[in-house]
């Protein structure tokens, strides 16, 4: 069965598409050379709330300028998306939209007795009334777990609303228990996406570059001007008609594989965009062979290696004085998989030795194929093995027991929620919001000037270890992380 | 208007299993949760900043996956009991389904009486999100609570045993923002008359011993538009103890004097042992600070030359409409207009409401909507206009109209995004002090 069939309705999910994991302890050497010869995944004992899929294909769709969204079930399935609408609208000015208009958010609140009868027609309708009210120009219907187990056609009931309609209505099928990954939930807004938005090119335009990220801060567009290109932003802060013709772009990029792995092989398997063989550029040797993938998929090796070396000129003095400020300190990294292997390749090329990771899931091969995108790889090549390299499925006892083992001298993060537990530890901790923050020479020097800052400003994290309350038993602390984990102590 | 069960832009409420966070509201409760994977994430997201002791990624979840829609959750379910008691060091432990578990019908009432025969103080309750809303759920957990963990403590805590003591049911935990700082001062206010109060939420609460002892207290008070009532309901039903209702929140002077007042002459039909004398004078000192501010205030009010708001449009649940639209008209003169109760109230109490919200004054009628689409309520205020600076109270979904409008804003409703709130209350004669702090601040710093 092909891995990308855009004639389904519904996205294959992480773990059967591409054989992703969420439990896993050991180092991160030993899980990159199990990945190449076929991970099986570990079941855990007991476990805490995760996120689900839904939320996930909401960030994907509310960003987008022009679109409406309806999530179809329970009014609580819609409850966080009001968080999306305070992100458009105050990162908007990193992206340059001056008028960001109110987020259209919807929830078809299925009741009992939609339960029991079911909910097309009240689907259907709240289209329609969506459409009127908003005259979007598309309509992003989202699935839940409610809507998914009572079986309502939520693709006919799209289907027969698009030809209604005449906009796109795009069915995304993102139950949360249908798939234990959640970023299954990003593939599935793709899918849906790649399905009813993405045109057929119609020609191939040299000086534009898909870039498939969140709300980060546009970095792309200097990166890119000296190829001659600009970026063309997938999906946050899009529009209906410049997702259309993302299909025409010379080749697609990445802020974060397991955000785009899904879309970038869409767009080069089904429309014939080129996603460049390289992983994010985190890390100098990362950056330099980022820019040369760049320069060889667009025919400029040349000026790649122009804007390496200037670049280099520019940076390596500050990186090399800041390395020499960190080596020899300790950092533990939690973050989803692709952006937690970035963290760890900076704190590799900053001299700050990893201790440790506690990685949400991990995906052994992403959708291209392409051994050149494996980040982890990449890190243990550059910069060595991590030891106590957790895939931690995001539970928080198996983090707070890691962590406080551990005792790094920092602790990165990537995620709301996951600093407070370093911070009642009294570990220094920093969270940054923007994926493209770390990227690149210049991303080092940001990014270790935040580390140095965190360091040295610790007196806060020092006094809330004094007084900070802890729900886990003394028994819990004292067992091994991965004591419930599938061939772990208690399981 | 009205259609319960219609489509909600910006929702202002979670589903049942919103109530989770009445759980995480009791100190040392953990809630655990038998529900798909993004059921703890989406109230957290809903509410923020509301983990509490063992809420958001800490509390325990089945995480149900294809395997338990298709073949049931409850051996999991078991499992992830069994090892809650390993992990988390907690004193009250409350069960709560989602809608995976209510389709496929999962038999949670037996499983943690399992658990319960074995001496756990643990309850369950069903809480799908398509059964209810989180305002209407509250109820069902807390009356769970009362008769899985509650009534295993009636040998020691005798009915109505204590004549001063009183059971508060008033402020949802975390749907109203304001809660923990309400729930002290009603405490406080109610210590000022000589009564003892268990508020049940939150610090100033006794935890896990203080519901033990619900069935000793001599009468309840419920301080409620409607959410809530099942509760006092029940409680009089099971342990025979009068309540008496306030409908709405008390804030500032007039709705304080009239709250205490109620509270004091029920106390005393009641059979309570306090000191009238010295309540009233408690009572009357309240009154006399509160004035105090507003003396000093009043020529602010009536003299800034730059421009204050002169009307307002309130888009909350019912308790804080009629309630500020009372306070604002009355004590800081500013004049409410179309209003806007966007809790999802049910038909049956919704005539009590606009006659409690009528009685605000003889000289004028205030439209009122009952609009749980508040994109709907949105609409509306788009299309009114009123002579004036307006002033827009609401969530944080209300942010975006008041600019369009060029009206002033105050966040005081969840879900809020641009306000942080602790342990600020609006209850009481000091919360109608904060009221007005709050929104001058607002309007002041418009001026640069």
């Amino acid at each position: 069965m092909p891995k990308i069939n855009l004639s389904l309705p519904a996205v294959q999910i992480r773990e059967i598409r591409i054989n992703s994991i969420t439990g896993y302890q050991g180092n991160a050497e030993e899980l990159v050379s199990a990945s190449a010869c076929g991970l099986k995944d570990k079941n855990r004992s007991f476990s805490q709330c995760l996120g689900c899929a839904t939320s996930k294909a909401a960030c994907m769709t509310i960003l987008i300028q022009d679109g409406a969204v309806i999530s179809h079930g329970p009014v609580g399935c819609a409850s966080c998306l009001h968080e999306f609408a305070f992100t458009y609208r105050v990162n908007s000015p990193l992206r340059g939209v001056d008028n960001p208009t109110q987020r259209k958010i919807y929830s078809t609140n299925l009741q009992e007795k939609d339960t029991v009868y079911g909910g097309n027609v009240k689907l259907a309708n709240s289209i329609r009334e969506v459409s009127e009210r908003t005259g979007a120009n598309a309509i992003f219907v989202l699935t839940t777990c409610a809507a998914g187990i009572i079986g309502d056609d939520v693709e006919s009931v799209c289907d027969e609303a698009e030809e209604e309609l005449g906009i796109p209505v795009v069915a995304i099928f993102c139950e949360g228990f249908r798939s234990k990954v959640w970023t299954t939930g990003f593939d599935a807004a793709y899918h849906g996406i790649a399905r009813k938005l993405i045109a057929k090119p119609r020609e191939r335009r040299a000086d534009v570059i898909n870039i498939i990220n969140f709300w980060g801060s546009d970095v792309f567009k200097d990166w890119f001007a000296p190829f001659g290109a600009a970026p063309n932003y997938i999906t946050p802060y899009s529009t209906v008609n410049s997702l259309k013709y993302s299909s025409e772009a010379v080749a697609t990029v990445q802020a974060c594989s397991t955000l785009g792995s899904y879309l970038g092989a869409v767009l080069e398997q089904e429309f014939g965009v080129p996603e460049i063989p390289s992983a994010p550029p985190y890390g100098i040797a990362q950056t330099d062979r980022w820019f040369r993938a760049l320069g060889k998929t667009l025919g400029k090796e040349e000026i790649a290696e122009h804007v390496i070396a200037e670049k280099k000129a520019e940076f390596l003095p500050k990186i090399d004085a800041l390395r020499k400020k960190l080596t020899g300190k300790t950092a533990y990294v939690t973050a989803g998989a692709a952006h937690g292997h970035a963290l760890l390749d900076i704190l590799g090329e900053l001299g700050i030795s990893a201790s440790g990771a506690a990685i949400f899931h991990h995906d052994p091969l992403y959708d291209s194929g392409r051994a050149e995108n494996d980040q982890l790889a990449q890190r243990v090549g550059d910069y060595g093995n991590v030891p106590n390299f957790n895939v931690c499925n995001k539970q928080e006892f198996e983090l707070v027991n890691a962590l406080n083992k551990i005792r790094p001298d920092i602790l990165l993060a990537r995620h709301g929620g996951m600093t407070l537990w370093g911070a009642k530890l009294g570990i220094p901790s920093l969270l940054i919001g923007d994926e493209h923050y770390g990227m690149g020479y210049e991303g080092l020097v940001g990014y270790g000037g935040r580390i140095l800052e965190t360091l040295e400003n610790n007196e806060f994290v020092k006094n809330l270890e004094k007084h900070a309350v802890n729900p886990y038993t003394k028994w819990w602390l004292e067992q091994e992380p991965h004591y419930f984990l599938q061939g772990g102590a208690g399981k | 208007m009205n259609q319960i069960g219609g489509i909600i832009e910006q929702g202002r409420y979670t589903c049942a299993i919103g109530a989770l966070q009445s759980v995480v509201a009791i100190p040392k409760a953990v809630p655990i949760l038998h529900s798909g994977p993004g059921c703890g994430d989406m109230i957290q997201g809903f509410f923020e900043r509301s983990t509490g002791y063992a809420g958001g990624s800490t509390s325990p979840c089945t995480n149900f996956s294809e395997k338990e829609v298709v073949f049931g959750g409850i051996d999991r379910l078991r499992q992830i009991i069994r090892n809650t008691y390993k992990v988390l060091d907690t004193e009250l432990q409350v069960v709560l389904t989602g809608c995976t578990a209510g389709i496929v019908g999962d038999d949670v009432d037996s499983l943690v009486q399992e658990f319960a025969d074995e001496g756990k103080p643990i309850v369950s309750v069903e809480t799908a999100g398509f059964k209810a809303t989180n305002f209407e759920s509250h109820s069902l957990v807390v009356n769970a609570i009362i008769d899985q963990y509650v009534s295993l403590f009636e040998d020691a805590n005798e009915p109505k045993a204590d004549k001063n003591t009183v059971n508060l049911l008033a402020s949802l935990p975390y749907q109203d923002p304001f809660w923990k700082g309400n729930l002290f001062e009603y405490k406080r206010l109610l210590a000022g008359l000589g009564l003892k109060a268990n508020v049940l939420f939150g610090p100033e609460s006794g935890g896990v011993k203080e519901w033990q002892c619900i069935p000793r207290a001599s009468f309840n008070i419920l301080v409620s538009p409607w959410y809530g009532k099942p509760i006092a309901d029940h409680l009089k039903q099971k342990y025979g103890q009068d309540y008496t209702w306030f409908p709405h929140i008390p804030i500032g002077a007039n709705e304080t004097e009239a709250f205490l007042n109620q509270a004091l002459q029920f106390a005393l039909t009641q059979g309570a042992e306090i000191d009238e004398a010295k309540a009233k004078a408690f009572i009357k000192h309240g009154t006399d600070a509160y004035y105090e501010e507003i003396d000093n205030l009043a020529t602010f009010l009536l003299e800034f030359r730059y421009g204050l708001p002169n009307h307002t449009h309130i888009l909350h649940d019912a308790g804080y409409v009629v309630a500020l639209s009372k306070f604002l008209l009355h004590e800081v003169g500013i004049v409410p207009k179309e209003q806007f109760v966007t809790d999802g109230t049910p038909k049956k109490y919704q005539e009590a409401i606009r006659a409690d919200l009528a009685g605000t004054s003889d000289k004028r009628e205030i439209p009122l909507y009952f609009e749980p689409d508040a994109g709907k309520a949105q609409e509306i205020i788009r299309g009114v206009s009123h002579s004036g600076r307006g002033l827009i109270i609401g969530s944080g979904w209300d942010k975006e109209l008041a600019r369009e409008k060029d009206y002033d804003f105050l966040s005081a409703a969840v879900p809020t995004p641009y306000r942080l709130v602790m342990t600020t209350n609006y209850a009481g004669f000091t919360g109608g002090l904060r009221v007005i702090e709050d929104i001058y601040h607002q309007v002041l710093d418009t001026y640069r």
